[in-house]
């Protein structure tokens, strides 16, 4: 089957991929492994998502309606229950899975938006006992919002970036005891509007600079040991304390799911994930690449904008449309991850940013370019537009934050 | 005849398989509620060479003959073999000079094509090894496997053939008359039997005191293990193992069947209270990283996984402890089954079988002219070729249903696993090979338990990890 | 003599940080920090009757899915929260249910309407 454009993965990313190509008027295939589209936006029954894109505060579910609804009037074939078996990256096909059978697509430009996965509990290598009741968040919120089931009557959730403090008054509104978050920073992880909705709220005690450094239970969970760590973070010994809980909820963050593309492209190196330039193009100039398998958002409208760019762009590429030169963006002082990797004077530049640290005052310098921001913390990314005059002439770009 | 075998592991699971090639009534005891569920699980999943064991001891003997049993076994029972051969590395001339033992012992023990190689030879099959090498002991008959795949497939293969498996039932005591076994009591029966085989693992010294038989102390061995991401698959070519010391084989690095890299194991003996808490410490997990860097310089260690422990039943006399009872005549062990354990089973289960029971003991068994030898096992669909595929697919759509996506397991093979007796999450885990992949179940557990819902007609939060008490969801979160 | 309380406006991600200064007799003197009216009221609001949006779940009878998500479509005040919640834990729905449609008219006479977030269809068979 021959297409202009194929889309891999139907949350936030792919759907606006999706309807942008299509407003470039390529035929499109979405590519959605689940049941449904949405992607995690589906179990996201919180508030949050929006207020940029839309203007409006909707919860996750809302969010992805509006997508879905455009998706249904416009004339995309939106694969369900399908998986990418293989991509040939020469050839420019894909073999893809469903119960209805083996396909073949054969494209013109692909856009890649399979997200992120959450990092595992194995991963930690923790010591003690393999017993159940260990779940990463978004887990235990697949279970609670969809499957309609409790992970378990007592936690301790560990990692206090914005899902799992959402957990942590998800559980506590249904019933759960949350007897604390552990976060290993001497500051929590998520926006401090969460730390007040969900822990303040409801009085559930904040561990800073702590760790889980023991698990036991030898069929479901009973104890969790919690000690101090350094600067280093490493435990202090002496600083044990039992939990006993039955439920462990793990927020220990995103890994982003580049594994079909990673051996055929190239690899953003302070995200890990798929390295794209401004028009969400690739190394691979036919491959696309948005959302969250390109580096770690914190609001699901900022990977909209970036889905609808890569969309917008394969589209063009589809139609014949060459772009370029690029000019490589580069992480200088205290910049721990930027997006993109490459800037492409097709488009204006609109950089994503985190801080290596905390910092009170800094200086953000990109060429001549020079703007100053006040309390940036690595858990809080920065979006900002720099004007292509600033950009001119330069060879590589490197992405600073100077301190004050 | 009536014949207990106690302990689906490996070695009861083809002990019975065995049986279940003669006119006998095979009973397959399990305390667990899945077979290869114990030490089984948790190992190397290595099929040793054999120079390792000092010779005259009877792993030594049974090592090397079970080893040259796996190629044939692994087609007969369907499961997954590769003899990707095993090196011992030396870097320094004390190590040079175990490495020349061990040759000489792999000889005497009748190891086939044990050489030693040089420097480059080394790094050429093997060239992510430290380059600080000197010389390698090159075993090429030394291979791996899936340990709990060998257990399950021996007895799916028994079953067909006739044998009775009994799960979620532990041994309590026996029955006995006039200084025989008569009967086996388990937690929830009394079975009557003619002959009794001990095959408990860690706990076949207490059965065998239940029974008033010979015994060895059994005390845990624990080794701690390091599983990384498939991606690095290719890394290392090869079974590698540092020179051993006086008691133990080393921390190892070597490819797993599903191509991703184990680290370990250490190697720490418990007091017996601990024989059912397998546990990873920070020392201990610290130790395999250590070591695993000193023999793979450049192995990423980032990629984790996931990590556990694996308890070895270990003796004193640190052999395997096989044989006949003198004090109760009918009652056999096959304890202390330590390490090359999982390489010795298929010989010691022919051995049990046609020295003891129709040896020594005099027992006569007559084969069953309709014993098929052969199991198939669970396709993976995602293995086949594309047409062969397509064809499955359009027999049963749900062989083309994804629900692990990491693994790429369908549905159909999830259901088949159920089919084949999985009731639990671990069930359908160790037959599928779902929920093992990178993403450690994030993506495919809810599915997987809806499916184990549906199949088994029951609610979700009836289903267990592994165990009676290992629930898995609460209740309803809405009536 | 005033003293000053520091809040953090929950009503949209920006997270403003606002200070309110009060008096010894805990009346508002001023509100400063916020970046739209929203965060004024807000800091009132947190001060004397804080209120929070809620989202959560309702049972569905026939449903594709056993669950629809919903939410206030106004912050309620925190202190009915409990009383709102065993008031939701009783409710049941029956699909098809539309995104968006009103599912309780001001529950709990707190002037919100408790809304559906995801549309549910009806299960087939």
């Amino acid at each position: 089957m021959k297409v202009d454009v194929v889309v891999i993965g139907g949350g936030a990313a792919g759907m606006a991929a999706a309807l942008k190509a299509s407003e470039q008027g390529a035929r499109v295939v979405l590519v959605e492994r689940d049941e449904r589209v949405g992607g995690i936006l589906n179990q996201c029954i919180h508030n949050g998502f929006g207020l940029h894109y839309f203007r409006e505060e909707l919860t996750g579910p809302e969010y992805a309606e509006r997508f879905k609804k455009a998706l249904e009037e416009k004339d995309i074939e939106v694969l369900t229950n399908t998986f990418v078996k293989a991509l040939d990256v020469r050839e420019k096909k894909l073999v893809v899975v469903s119960e209805d059978g083996i396909r073949i697509l054969e494209t013109k430009a692909l856009v890649y938006a399979a997200g992120a996965r959450e990092r595992t509990f194995g991963s930690l290598m923790i010591p003690g006992d393999r017993p159940s009741g260990i779940f990463t968040a978004g887990v235990a919120q697949r279970f609670m919002n969809v499957e309609n089931r409790l992970p378990g009557k007592r936690a301790l959730i560990l990692g206090s970036g914005d899902i799992g403090l959402i957990m942590a008054r998800r559980l506590t509104l249904e019933g759960v005891e949350v007897v604390g978050v552990v976060e290993r920073l001497p500051y929590p992880g998520g926006l401090l509007r969460n730390v007040i909705q969900c822990l303040e709220d409801f009085g559930i005690p904040l561990f800073l600079s702590s760790t889980v450094v023991e698990v036991r239970g030898r069929e479901r969970l009973e104890e969790v040991v919690v000690a101090k760590v350094d600067e280093n973070f490493q435990p202090i010994p002496g600083t044990e304390k039992v939990f006993e809980v039955d439920t462990l909820i793990l927020s220990v963050g995103l890994i982003p799911q580049i594994e079909l593309l990673e051996d055929s492209v190239e690899v953003n190196p302070t995200s890990k994930g798929i390295a794209t330039s401004n028009l969400g193009q690739t190394s691979e100039g036919w491959i696309f690449a948005a959302g969250n398998c390109t580096v770690i958002y914190d609001l699901v409208d900022y990977v909209t904008y970036e889905g609808e760019m890569a969309g917008k762009y394969a589209a063009l590429y589809a139609k014949g449309e060459r772009f370029g030169p690029k000019v490589a963006v580069k992480a200088g002082e205290n910049v721990m991850v930027v997006q993109p990797n490459w800037y492409d004077p097709s488009e204006e530049l609109t950089l994503y940013v985190r801080t290596r640290k905390v910092i009170e005052k800094g200086r953000l310098v990109v060429g001549s370019f020079e703007k100053t921001f006040e309390e940036l913390v690595p858990s809080e990314m920065m979006r900002v537009k720099i004007p292509r005059r600033y950009l001119n002439g330069l060879s590589e770009i490197v992405v600073e934050v100077k301190e004050e | 005849m009536r014949i207990a075998v106690i302990g689906a592991g490996v070695f009861g699971s083809l002990i019975a398989r065995e049986l279940s090639k003669y006119d006998v009534d095979v009973m397959l005891i399990e305390k667990n509620l899945d077979v290869g569920m114990g030490v089984t699980k948790a190992n190397s999943a290595i099929v040793h060479a054999g120079y390792d064991d000092p010779p005259g001891t009877v792993r030594a003997k049974f090592c090397v003959l079970g080893n040259s049993m796996y190629e044939d076994l692994s087609k007969e029972l369907d499961f997954e073999y590769k003899k990707i051969g095993s090196l011992v590395v030396a870097f320094d001339d004390r190590e040079v000079k175990v490495l020349t033992k061990l040759l000489r012992q792999g000889e005497e023990n009748k190891v086939e094509g044990l050489r030693i190689l040089e420097r480059e030879e080394t790094l050429a099959i093997e060239p992510n090894l430290n380059p600080a090498v000197k010389v390698s002991l090159f075993a090429p008959s030394a291979g791996i496997t899936e340990p709990w795949m060998v257990a399950i497939a021996a007895v799916e293969n028994a079953m067909e053939n006739g044998a009775k498996l009994i799960l979620g039932e532990g041994v309590v005591g026996f029955e006995k008359r006039n200084g025989r076994i008569a009967k086996v009591v388990t937690t929830r029966n009394r079975y009557e039997v003619d002959l009794v085989i001990n095959c408990a693992g860690l706990h076949a010294d207490e059965i065998a005191k239940m029974a008033g038989a010979e015994h060895v102390d059994l005390y845990p061995r624990k080794g701690e293990y390091i599983l990384l991401d498939k991606k690095l698959g290719g890394h290392v070519r090869h079974v590698v193992f540092p020179v051993p010391t006086e008691t133990s084989k080393g921390i190892l690095v070597l490819p797993t069947i599903d191509g991703g890299i184990l680290l370990g194991p250490t190697a720490e003996d418990l007091p017996s209270a601990m024989k059912d808490r397998p546990l990873t410490t920070r020392e201990g997990l610290s130790k395999v990283k250590e070591n695993a860097k000193r023999l793979f310089p450049k192995l990423d260690l980032s990629y984790v996984v996931k990590t556990f422990s694996g308890l070895r039943p270990e003796s004193p006399q640190r052999d395997f402890y096989i044989g006949r009872s003198k004090l109760v005549e009918n009652f056999i062990n096959v304890m202390a089954t330590r390490s090359p354990g999982l390489t010795a089973a298929p010989a010691v289960a022919k051995y049990v079988v046609e020295e003891i029971i129709q040896g020594e003991i005099g027992v006569s068994l007559t084969r069953k002219k309709d014993f098929n030898p052969f199991r198939k096992g669970i396709v993976h669909y995602a293995s086949l070729s594309l047409e062969r595929w397509q064809e499955e697919i359009r027999r049963d759509p749900r062989a083309g249903k994804i629900v692990c996506f990491c693994n790429e397991v369908t549905e159909k093979e999830v259901i088949e696993a159920i089919k084949r007796g999985a009731r639990t999450l671990d069930g359908v885990k160790f037959r599928t090979r779902a929920m093992f992949g990178r993403c450690q179940g994030n993506f495919c557990m809810p599915r997987i338990m809806k499916i184990l819902e549906r199949e088994l007609g029951t609610d979700m939060s009836s289903l267990t990890l592994k165990s009676e008490n290992s629930w898995i969801v609460d209740g309803k979160v809405r009536e | 003599m005033s003293a000053l309380k520091r809040l953090v406006c929950v009503q949209c991600p920006l997270g403003c940080k606002i200070s309110v200064e009060l008096s010894d007799t805990n009346r508002i003197l001023s509100i400063v920090g916020n970046r739209c009216p929203r965060g004024e009221e807000y800091a009132r609001d947190e001060l004397e009757n804080p209120k929070r949006v809620l989202t959560t779940s309702v049972r569905v009878l026939n449903g594709e899915y056993p669950l629809v998500s919903v939410k206030t479509n106004k912050p309620v005040p925190k202190n009915l929260v409990p009383e709102l919640m065993k008031t939701i834990r009783n409710l049941k729905v029956e699909a098809p249910i539309e995104c968006g449609s009103v599912l309780v008219e001001d529950v709990l006479g707190t002037g919100a309407d408790l809304v559906a977030t995801r549309t549910v269809r009806r299960a087939k068979g």
